[in-house]
C-alpha cells in the first residue's frame, strides 16, 4: 500500500458489500416489475413473468443474510452521538459542499449513520413481510388480512430501501475518492482527513 | 378465453386503454338461494364443460364437498344451518367467482393481459400470463382465485366465458333443474329478482333481497337471498369492497412511488450538476504531507 493511502475496508467486507448491491439491484429491478405495468418489461432480465417471481424470494434471503452480517459487524459504528445531531441541523452546508463548517465526522457521518439504520429497520421488515406473501411456500399458511398487510408494507418498505439506495450512490458519486473504499478498499489520507478527521485521527495517529 | 380481444374492456397491469368501439349487453347470473335443493348438478356440469377432474377428497361430516373452492373445482355448494328467527333453515349457497364490476383480482394482479374483463362484464383469467404471485387472492374480496399447486396457476369460475361468447349459457345454468339459477342480461335478471324477491316477500320473507353489492361496482353474479338483510347467514361479506390496503398497495400507491423514486434521481443529478463534487483539495493534500514530513523529523 502506497504511504498516502490508509485501509477504510479489508477484502472480506468489500466482498460482502458487493453481494448486497449486486442482490440489491437484482432485487430492485424484479421488485419494481412486479410493482408498477411500467416496469413488468423488466421481467424480461430474468426469463419473464414467473422466474422474476421465482427468483426475487430467494435472491431477497440473499441480500438478507448477506446484510445481517454487514449490521453486526458495524452497527457500533453508527451508534449517533451529540455531534451528529448538529451535523444534520446543519444539512444545508452538507449539501452546499460547505464541510468545513460541519462538526467533526468520526468513521461515519451522520447521514451515513441514518442510512444505516433506515437499512436495517427496510432489511427487518421486506424479510418478514416478503416470506408472509411468498407464494407458493409460506403465503398459504398466514390469513388474507396480514397478506394485504404485509404486501403493503413490502412495498413500502422497498420504495424505502431503493430511495436510501439512491441517496448512497449518489453520495458516493458526489464525494470523490470515496468509491475506492470500497473497490479497493482503500482512501487517501488527505480524504480521510477533510472526510472523516475523527477516525483519520484514530487510524493515523497524530497526523 | 376466447372471447374476442375486441370484447376486452379492462386488463391487469395495463395502463394504456383497451378497445371500446364496440360494447356488448352486460350479462349477469342469478341464483335464486330460496329455490336451490343443493343437488350439486351445477358443480358436476362445472367440471364436465370445464374439463376438469378434482382429486377425490374427504368428508367433513357436512354436505359440502369439496369442503373448499379449488383451482379445479370452480364453484361449490356451501350449506348453512341457521335459525334467524327462532325457526331451522337450510340455506344452501352456490359458491363461486362474484365477476364483479370493479373486481379486486384485476386491480392487484402484477401481470399484464393475465386477468381480464369483458365489455359483457365477465371477468376472466388468462393463465398463460399469470405468473402465480398471488396478488389476486390477495386483492379478491370474496376469497375466490386458487392456485395450482402443478402449476402455480391462478384459477376460478370463467362464467363459461366460451359459452357465453358463442351466445350459450353457462353450464351450471344450462344443468340447474329447479331454475334456482337463471342467466341473461344483467337488466333482465333484476327484473327476474325483483319478481322473485316480490314472491317471497308474500310468503313470510319480509327482507329478502337481491344481493349485488354497490362496494364492488355491483356484480355480474348476483343473489336471491331470503335474509338479504344478513348475508352473514351465507357466509357472503356484508358491504364486500377491495381492501384499502389493496387499493392503496396497488392503486394512489405505485404512481405516487415511482415518481418519487425518479425524482430523487433526477434531483441527485441536478444538485450535482449545481453545487459540484465535494473534491479533496491540493491544500488538504498539502496539509497531511506536511503534517507527515513534521512528524518524520521529530
Amino acid at each position: 500500500m502506497r504511504s498516502n493511502l490508509i485501509e477504510r475496508y479489508r477484502a472480506e467486507d468489500r466482498i460482502n458489500h458487493w453481494v448486497i448491491a449486486i442482490t440489491f439491484i437484482l432485487l430492485a429491478l424484479s421488485g419494481l416489475a412486479l410493482f408498477h405495468p411500467a416496469m413488468f418489461w423488466l421481467t424480461n432480465l430474468f426469463g419473464g413473468g414467473q422466474w422474476t417471481r421465482i427468483l426475487h424470494p430467494f435472491v431477497g434471503v440473499l441480500m438478507f443474510v448477506a446484510f445481517a452480517w454487514m449490521a453486526l459487524k458495524f452497527w457500533q459504528h453508527n451508534m449517533l452521538v451529540d455531534n451528529d445531531r448538529r451535523w444534520l441541523r446543519q444539512w444545508r452546508d452538507v449539501v452546499s459542499n460547505r464541510e468545513e463548517q460541519l462538526p467533526e465526522v468520526g468513521r461515519y457521518n451522520a447521514g451515513q449513520k441514518l442510512l444505516f439504520w433506515v437499512m436495517v429497520a427496510c432489511m427487518a421488515v421486506l424479510i418478514l413481510s416478503g416470506i408472509v406473501i411468498w407464494q407458493p411456500y409460506f403465503a398459504p399458511a398466514f390469513p388474507i388480512t396480514l397478506i394485504r398487510i404485509a404486501s403493503l408494507l413490502h412495498a413500502l418498505a422497498a420504495f424505502v430501501l431503493i430511495l436510501g439506495i439512491i441517496v448512497h450512490i449518489y453520495a458516493a458519486l458526489w464525494v470523490k475518492g470515496s468509491i475506492g473504499a470500497m473497490t479497493r478498499g482503500t482512501v487517501t489520507r488527505a480524504w480521510a482527513r477533510k472526510h472523516h478527521p475523527a477516525w483519520y485521527r484514530e487510524v493515523a495517529g497524530d497526523r | 378465453m376466447p372471447l374476442q380481444s375486441l370484447d376486452i374492456t379492462r386488463r391487469s397491469a395495463t395502463t394504456s386503454p383497451s378497445p371500446t368501439v364496440r360494447e356488448q349487453t352486460k350479462v349477469a347470473k342469478l341464483i335464486d338461494i330460496s329455490k336451490c335443493i343443493g343437488c350439486k348438478a351445477c358443480q358436476s356440469a362445472c367440471m364436465e364443460w370445464n374439463d376438469l377432474r378434482d382429486t377425490v377428497g374427504d368428508t367433513s361430516g357436512v354436505y359440502d364437498n369439496p369442503r373448499d373452492l379449488t383451482d379445479e373445482s370452480w364453484t361449490v355448494m356451501r350449506f348453512f344451518e341457521v335459525e334467524p328467527n327462532g325457526k331451522l333453515e337450510w340455506l344452501i349457497r352456490k359458491d363461486g367467482c362474484m365477476h364483479c364490476a370493479d373486481p379486486g383480482c384485476l386491480k392487484a394482479c402484477p401481470a399484464p393481459g393475465a386477468i381480464v374483463q369483458y365489455s359483457n362484464g365477465i371477468v376472466d383469467f388468462h393463465q398463460e400470463n399469470c405468473i402465480g404471485c398471488g396478488y389476486c387472492v390477495t386483492g379478491c374480496p370474496f376469497d375466490i382465485p386458487r392456485i395450482s399447486k402443478q402449476d402455480n396457476k391462478a384459477y376460478k369460475c370463467t362464467l363459461c366465458s366460451d359459452r357465453v361468447s358463442v351466445g350459450l349459457e353457462p353450464a351450471c345454468v344450462k344443468t340447474c333443474p329447479t331454475g334456482a339459477i337463471v342467466f341473461g342480461s344483467k337488466e333482465d335478471m333484476i327484473v327476474h329478482a325483483d319478481e322473485r324477491i316480490a314472491d317471497l316477500k308474500e310468503r313470510g320473507y319480509d327482507n329478502a333481497g337481491r344481493y349485488d353489492p354497490a362496494g364492488v361496482g355491483g356484480t355480474h353474479v348476483m343473489y336471491v337471498l331470503q335474509h338479504a338483510d344478513r348475508p352473514e347467514l351465507y357466509n357472503l361479506p356484508k358491504d364486500p369492497q377491495i381492501s384499502p390496503l389493496v387499493s392503496l398497495w396497488k392503486g394512489v400507491g405505485k404512481p405516487i412511488a415511482l415518481l418519487a423514486l425518479a425524482a430523487a434521481a433526477i434531483g441527485s443529478f441536478f444538485h450535482y450538476v449545481k453545487v459540484g463534487p465535494n473534491e479533496v483539495e491540493d491544500e488538504d493534500e498539502e496539509r497531511v504531507r506536511d503534517a507527515g514530513r513534521a512528524k518524520q523529523s521529530v
